[in-house]
């Protein structure tokens, strides 16, 4: 997927949210660092453009609730978790990341979220699903899904990581996807 | 998935051997813990399944009590051991204490100890990880990086400061993690306090040495005040807390001579009245209970980053223990 594929996906993404939720009125979105947390903003801008209406965001890193954690040697960087203005109580959280994959990091995003409070209701927003489930979850919204060989891997290109929007499939990296 | 850090090996003995590199990656690492103390739940589930044994040879309120919250934060289990009421008034020696422990299957010990290079010395015997909660008058590493941190905190950087270190210079291993500390990061240190608590040589590890506290607060951005042992009163080293105060005390009267933002830190617990003015404690330029706060996230920022380890030197410990 190229930039305008991107922008086209994400402005769908938005709009799917806003139907959902019935109005972003109650709204919140948590991107999952690091990736997550850029499409989260490029939705929250979109609701904006679209709605008038800014969306309290926030961001979340997993790291700390991996269930891999003890078996991967030096422990990684720890990102910022920052909620979102007004807590997430009684909202609709909308955890947002870029490639839904084994689902373990959604599974962590939901173990930190309920540490964090009682959400009205949670749902998951992916700009890639790329199939390869090990837990029983499931996205709501979804920018693209592809199909991907076991030895392949999905690229997600954001701006400040990057220097680009873009989705590619390339062969398997070192980086395994948690 | 995250880029790993830069490892900080087996234990924390002190920071005289980490690099400026390590030194910031336990910095950085205390920033995101930080948040996890304001949150409703205060719990994160890192290290749950870890056994952590505070080892406490000497009396300790606040290092104790915060290495017991950031454990606890991370979802370790806690065993407390203070020397008193242990086996240790028994005679048994120290190899023998973490020896047995070790035999119910720990993963680290934090250890205060009256004697220097007691930390040093566990290390190098167990496979656990050992982190030095201060050990006599070598070092007490996390609070000289909590001292960093709020220092960073105040003025957004380390590198090209000015920070004094106040009083007993030579009984100190406040001063000492400290020194080495801000000298790996790009600080200018400086030392201030009468010559029969000053170590001869000190000028050596880099540092400007005052003599009058006054010329110290014109120099600074940062002062930290230590704690004067009131026992060293007694050994000869002062003669009288009432002068000490007059001509080394951080008083309202002499840091408003200071010509720029001064930053008083104090590692506690204060002697109000002998180092420190209750003015100055309580006052603008004191980020004491900040240093406290800071002390949570840091030691959290430790436990996390050497519970990845270095199997490695865990392996070669264990060669050692049986020597």
């Amino acid at each position: 997927m190229d930039e305008q594929a991107v922008h086209r996906a994400v402005a769908r993404m938005a709009r799917e949210l806003v139907e959902q939720n019935v109005g972003p009125g109650n709204l919140a979105l948590l991107g999952i660092q690091r990736r997550g947390v850029e499409i989260a903003d490029l939705i929250r801008s979109e609701i904006e453009r679209a709605e008038g209406t800014t969306v309290p965001a926030g961001s979340l890193d997993i790291t700390l609730y991996r269930d891999d954690l003890m078996a991967i040697g030096p422990r990684p960087v720890v990102g910022a978790t920052v909620l979102p203005e007004g807590g997430v109580d009684d909202r609709a959280v909308v955890i947002v990341d870029d490639v839904l994959f084994t689902g373990r990091t959604v599974r962590a995003a939901l173990n930190e979220l309920t540490d964090w409070g009682r959400p009205a209701r949670v749902s998951l927003c992916v700009l890639v699903d790329r199939g390869g489930r090990e837990f029983p979850i499931q996205p709501n919204v979804v920018g693209r899904i592809i199909t991907v060989l076991p030895e392949q891997s999905v690229e997600v290109s954001v701006p400040d990581h990057d220097g680009r929007w873009g989705v590619d499939i390339v062969p398997v990296s070192s980086e395994p996807e948690p | 998935m995250n880029e790993p850090g830069t490892p900080l090996g087996k234990d924390l003995v002190g920071l005289e051997s980490l690099s400026a590199e390590q030194i910031l990656t336990i910095l950085n690492t205390a920033e995101p813990f930080k948040e996890i103390s304001e949150r409703r739940i205060k719990k994160v589930p890192v290290l749950r399944g870890n056994t952590i044994v505070n080892l406490f040879f000497e009396a300790s309120t606040r290092t104790r009590v915060s290495f017991e919250f950031a454990e606890k934060r991370l979802s370790a289990d806690t065993v407390n051991i203070a020397s008193s009421g242990s086996s240790v008034v028994k005679g048994e020696n120290l190899v023998d204490t973490a020896r047995n422990l070790e035999a119910m299957r720990i993963d680290m010990v934090v250890i205060r100890h009256g004697s220097s290079g007691a930390a040093k010395f566990l290390a190098e015997r167990i496979p656990s990880n050992v982190i030095n909660a201060g050990d006599g008058s070598h070092e007490h590493p996390t609070q000289a990086l909590l001292d960093m941190l709020t220092i960073r905190d105040h003025f957004g950087k380390i590198e090209g400061l000015r920070v004094c270190l106040v009083g007993d210079i030579l009984h100190s291993r406040v001063a000492r993690s400290n020194i080495f500390g801000l000298l790996a990061l790009g600080a200018e240190v400086a030392v201030c306090g009468p010559k029969t608590l000053l170590p001869l040589g000190i000028a050596e590890l880099g540092v400007t040495v005052f003599s009058r506290i006054e010329e110290a607060i014109q120099w600074a951005d940062v002062l930290n005040v230590l704690r004067l042992q009131l026992e060293r009163m007694e050994a000869g080293f002062l003669p009288s807390l009432r002068e000490y105060n007059q001509v080394w005390g951080v008083s309202r009267a002499k840091i408003e001579q200071a010509p720029k933002d001064l930053l008083v830190l104090h590692p506690g617990p204060m002697n109000r009245g002998v180092e420190i003015d209750s003015d100055v404690a309580d006052g603008p330029h004191a980020m004491i209970l900040q240093q406290v706060t800071n002390g949570v996230a840091v030691r959290m920022a430790v436990l996390y980053l050497l519970s990845g380890g270095a199997p490695d030197t865990a392996e070669a410990a264990k060669g050692g223990a049986e020597v």
